[in-house]
């Protein structure tokens, strides 16, 4: 079965979309391929700098006759409806059509037979469109004409035939661009061009003129050089798969070199110098293995075996790397002149946000935030509040500025430089975090204190001013906040009511809602406008706490926590202590595990059915206590005696919020509960005794509702 | 030995003008090259700009369907980039080689390799890449697609096919290559300090350094435009270039049908100055972080205006 090659030879395409467009390449060519009937074994797309590629082999030689029935009007259908039929089914009379039954009568049906065609006319068809719209990220025209590729498109090899034959040419150009079956080598060691025939010759012939066509080889050959080059000077390598990627995407033969620079430049910090050599120019760094520390040399990925073994480069790269870290080490040195708190006074100037002021007002709230939160997080609000003054200023130092990922951990840096506690010092950099699901969590009480405040700071203010994220919109990175929080207050095992702290965080804020007659409570319009302010807050709390629930739901979820149980456990009041709400939710889920649980579940979930119904039917809520006088079975009456222990020893044990001994105790109610059902009817023709045991139903309902609402919980 | 003979063979009576011993030498070589190629050679435009791409034979000639090979030293002016002459890669002055080629020829990337090799750039000896690099002037309105050209590590030019000028699609393309020429030289020169630059290719004592030319210009220079620079003229200038360049635009109409404009170029005089003026008041932090954004949609307006009045100009293919 024939194969087909394509390769698409152009300028420069940027490292970060090759591997993208190389999917994309494969993906557009085999659904239309097998769209139009055309299987194939397997296909296999590689991208360099300067060409996209693609291998199908196996390809079906010829498309499979395609046989259609077309339904068409009835018999006796008026002359207008089967002439028409006729032409669209491309028949010559209606005596070529058959006549089927229908449960409507006898219809016609013409039989289309379409020859299938050779597989090669098909692909010709098929690739100006393919190359026309191809989704490139970003597209460009050049010279005079209108055809856009991602950079100047040159030629393009398509070639289609069976292992054992010369292969056909698929015959195609797209604005000026002929396919052939030719194509060049490396731009400066081998650019003449050379003709191919299928892919197995063409990636040897591209590897004699020193083009390695597949970027995971690419990479692995960096890879393994660079750890021998290092491993021999007794050196490792900090690996960097961004950076290899990125590398491999900007060589098609991979030269891996070392070069040096003065050691003096070690008294930078060694992440400004990674920072430095990584992005600017796209280096790697190299370590000691018995210090970790960075040493002075880097490793640098040439794409040309140079005449003179790369000395020029090496010495090139080098004096580049000099000039990049003096200008790092000047930043460095410049910063440290100023103290963190001089850079203060500039916050004034310089907008957080439209609506949510300067900056310097927002750090005037995370210190206030941070010394209130202090206490509650053990930490001492004297260095809570120092910490979250100086968390930013890094904001404003050239290193900074230069390198923003590197936010946070130069504001340790200089926090340490200038004699700050460390506790100060690592909360300059530890507030910033979790940054994203893997990160870590702050653990130090100083670090908590003003992390939290960072973060629900954000939260509060957006919320304030109706700013949330919608949909796949997060531009403020709220959800990361939200996240955030609920990862230090759950990692650290932190007691905090949410609720009254983001209220009082609203306090000095004017909120900003248009808030429809209907949301607001009965009588606001009595209120003052104080009041009304406070009403607002309010609702603007529970908003928040709604979004940081559903975050939690999510988060729990995520860790494998039954949909179901967390549901039945926000559906109780209090969700504002999340740690409670997680401990409630791992205590049901071990309580359900057991016999008894399962049981217990089985009757409340039956008390719940029978009233639901009961209450639909009579229109009325039995959410009352039952009349201990009117209980007559035994079996009645030790339930409600057993109810009304559990109920004690369970709110006894919910108040030392020990939920394992709660849920102990609300299994003590099985046995009652099952000898009811058996032995009591409820729906009885005496009303009144009817209505008690209906009661009674909603006993059990409640007394189970102080761990979780078991109607909620599925099974 | 006879005058031209002294300079084929790349020598003068005071020293080398190989591109490798001279500043001035590597600026003669690059307008050699670029014009024996076809390209127009011109002269500097006589005002402030801050790179190559004001320039109208780069702004305005990249509109419009005429074809258009020019090549040009631009001195470029960024007056936030000042450093009083004390960092060795620095300046709020310098040069820029520009090379506008519409349309773009296919093979304008060897041509620039070949450019590199005529200042004594080897391909076999040095690792020279095209590393993504997308270029926009949100004060002109344009944008292209491009690389910026790595030298063993160093970025040496920059490589733009345009796809937008004063916003206005660009048809035919026009292929732009921008030389940072003190760069490049301390490359080819071998030194670290631009100051240090051997500008006249002269030794010993006829030996001229870009210090020598340059280093007095960019302390005073940097005074001004960090400190000293005249504000309340400058606010009053931005003003009366912003109103000028509309007027000359409203003038310039040859008639009320507005098919024909007589002083797009003019006009846009007045815009470079705006956009000057600007980035001098911008070095004298009095311009806030959204005044800022409204400035340079101030100047952007100018020149989609200019630009829309040059097609309406016989050099713009009207």
């Amino acid at each position: 079965m024939p194969d087909l090659l394509l390769e698409f030879l152009s300028e420069e395409i940027p490292a970060r979309m090759q591997a993208r467009a190389a999917d994309d390449l494969k993906k557009l060519v085999t659904e239309r391929l097998v769209a139009a009937g055309l299987v194939y074994e397997g296909a296999k797309a590689f991208a360099t700098p300067r060409r996209l590629a693609l291998s199908v082999h196996g390809v079906l030689a010829h498309q499979p006759d395609l046989k259609e029935e077309r339904k068409g009007p009835k018999v006796g259908a008026p002359e207008q409806a089967i002439a028409g039929f006729l032409r669209a089914a491309g028949l010559k009379s209606i005596d070529e059509a058959k006549v089927q039954p229908d449960k409507k009568g006898d219809f016609y049906v013409a039989l289309i037979e379409k020859a299938g065609k050779p597989a090669l006319d098909v692909i010709t068809e098929m690739m100006p469109e393919i190359v026309r719209s191809f989704p490139w990220p970003k597209s460009m025209r050049w010279g005079s004409g209108k055809l856009t590729w991602v950079r100047p498109l040159h030629s393009i090899i398509a070639t289609f035939g069976p292992e054992t034959e010369e292969p056909d040419i698929v015959a195609f150009s797209v604005d000026g661009v002929t396919a052939g079956n030719e194509t060049r080598g490396h731009r400066f060691m081998a650019p003449a061009s050379f003709k191919v025939r299928r892919f197995a010759d063409y990636v040897a012939s591209l590897e004699k003129a020193k083009v390695m066509l597949d970027p995971a080889r690419r990479a692995d050959t960096i890879r393994a050089d660079a750890k021998n080059l290092a491993f021999a000077q007794g050196f490792e390598l900090v690996e960097d798969e961004g950076l290899l990627a990125e590398v491999a995407g900007l060589v098609e033969w991979p030269v891996t070199l070392m070069g040096s620079f003065d050691k003096a430049f070690l008294a930078i910090p060694g992440e400004v110098i990674r920072a430095t050599i990584r992005t600017n120019q796209k280096c790697f760094v190299l370590r000691d293995p018995q210090t970790a520390k960075l040493v002075n040399k880097f490793i640098l990925v040439a794409n040309i075996e140079a005449s003179d073994g790369g000395k020029a480069i090496v010495a090139g790269n080098e004096r580049v790397i000099r000039a990049r870290l003096s200008d790092a080490k000047f930043f460095y040195d410049t910063d440290l002149k100023t103290k963190l708190e001089g850079r203060l006074p500039k916050f004034d100037g310089i907008v957080f946000h439209e609506e949510l002021g300067t900056q310097a007002e927002r750090i005037a709230r995370i210190v206030a935030l941070a010394k209130e939160l202090a206490p509650l997080v053990k930490a001492d609000p004297k260095k809570a509040a120092r910490a979250a003054q100086l968390c930013k200023t890094d904001l404003l130092t050239d290193v900074v500025g230069e390198f923003p990922e590197l936010q946070g951990l130069m504001g340790k840096y200089y926090a340490e430089a200038q004699g700050e506690d460390e506790a100060v010092a690592h909360a300059c950099e530890d507030h910033y975090k979790p940054k994203g699901p893997d990160d870590l969590v702050p653990g130090d009480p100083v670090s908590i204190a003003v992390a939290l405040a960072d973060k629900i700071d954000t939260l509060v203010g957006f919320w304030a001013i109706d700013e949330r994220p919608t949909g796949s919109k997060d531009p403020y990175a709220l959800r990361r906040a939200a996240l955030g929080v609920i990862r230090i207050i759950l990692d650290n095992t932190l007691r905090l009511s949410l609720e009254s702290i983001i209220f009082k965080e609203l306090g000095g804020r004017e909120v900003h809602r248009a808030m429809p007659e209907e949301n607001w409570p009965k009588g606001h319009e009595k209120l003052s406008v104080i009041e009304q302010g406070d009403q607002l807050r309010k609702i603007v709390t529970a908003e928040l706490l709604d979004f940081l629930a559903d975050r939690l739901k999510v988060q729990l979820r995520e860790q494998g926590a039954r949909h179901d149980l967390v549901d039945a456990v926000f559906a109780l009041e209090g969700r504002d202590d999340l740690l409670l709400i997680v401990r409630r939710v791992e205590a049901l889920g071990k309580f359900l595990d057991t016999d008894d649980g399962k049981n217990l579940l089985a009757g409340v979930k039956r008390a719940s059915n029978i009233l639901r119904i009961e209450e639909k039917k009579d229109g009325k809520s039995y959410a009352s206590a039952p009349d201990a006088k009117k209980l007559t079975a035994p079996e009645e009456k030790a339930l409600a005696a057993a109810i009304a222990a559990v109920k004690k020893e369970a709110s006894a044990a919910i108040a030392k919020e020990d939920f394992a001994a709660a849920m102990s105790a609300m299994a003590k109610l099985r046995p009652f509960v099952d000898a009811f059902f058996e032995k009591v009817t409820v729906n009885v023709d005496d009303k009144a005794l009817r209505e008690n045991r209906l009661m009674l139903l909603n006993e059990i309902r409640e007394a189970t509702r102080a761990v979780a609402d078991f109607s909620k919980i599925e099974g | 030995m006879a005058e031209a003979n002294l300079l084929a063979t790349g020598r003068t009576r005071q020293g080398s003008l190989e591109p490798s011993s001279s500043f001035q030498g590597l600026i003669l070589a690059l307008q050699q090259y670029w014009a024996s190629w076809g390209c127009v050679l011109l002269q500097p435009y006589d005002m402030e700009v801050g790179a190559g791409t004001f320039h109208p034979a780069t702004t305005l000639r990249a509109l419009g369907p005429k074809p258009w090979n020019a090549a040009y030293v631009q001195p470029s002016r960024r007056p936030k980039d000042g450093r009083y002459g004390e960092n060795p890669n620095r300046l709020q002055h310098y040069y820029q080689f520009q090379v506008i080629l519409k349309p773009s020829p296919p093979d304008i990337q060897d041509l620039y390799l070949n450019s590199l090799k005529a200042i004594g750039i080897d391909s076999k000896l040095h690792d020279i890449r095209f590393v993504e690099d997308d270029w926009e002037s949100p004060t002109l309105g344009a944008w292209g697609l491009g690389w910026e050209c790595w030298c063993d590590g160093m970025e040496v030019s920059q490589f733009t096919y345009f796809q937008q000028v004063a916003g206005l699609e660009c048809a035919p393309v026009s292929g732009e290559l921008t030389y940072g020429l003190e760069r490049l030289a301390m490359y080819v020169q071998g030194v670290d300090n631009v100051y240090a630059l051997n500008f006249n290719g002269g030794a010993g004592d006829k030996k001229v350094t870009y210090g020598d030319v340059f280093l007095q210009a960019e302390q005073e220079y940097s005074r001004h435009n960090f400190e000293f620079a005249d504000t309340a003229m400058l606010f009053e200038q931005f003003k009366m270039a912003e109103a000028a360049c509309q007027k000359y635009l409203a003038d310039g109409w040859a008639d009320g049908k507005k098919e024909r404009h007589r002083m797009a170029l003019p006009a846009y005089d007045q815009c470079i100055k705006a956009s000057h003026v600007f980035n001098l008041l911008d070095a004298r932090g009095v311009i806030s972080v959204t005044e800022r954004q409204s400035y340079i949609l101030r100047v952007r307006d100018l020149a989609k205006a200019c630009g829309a009045a040059w097609l309406k100009t016989e050099a713009g293919g009207a």
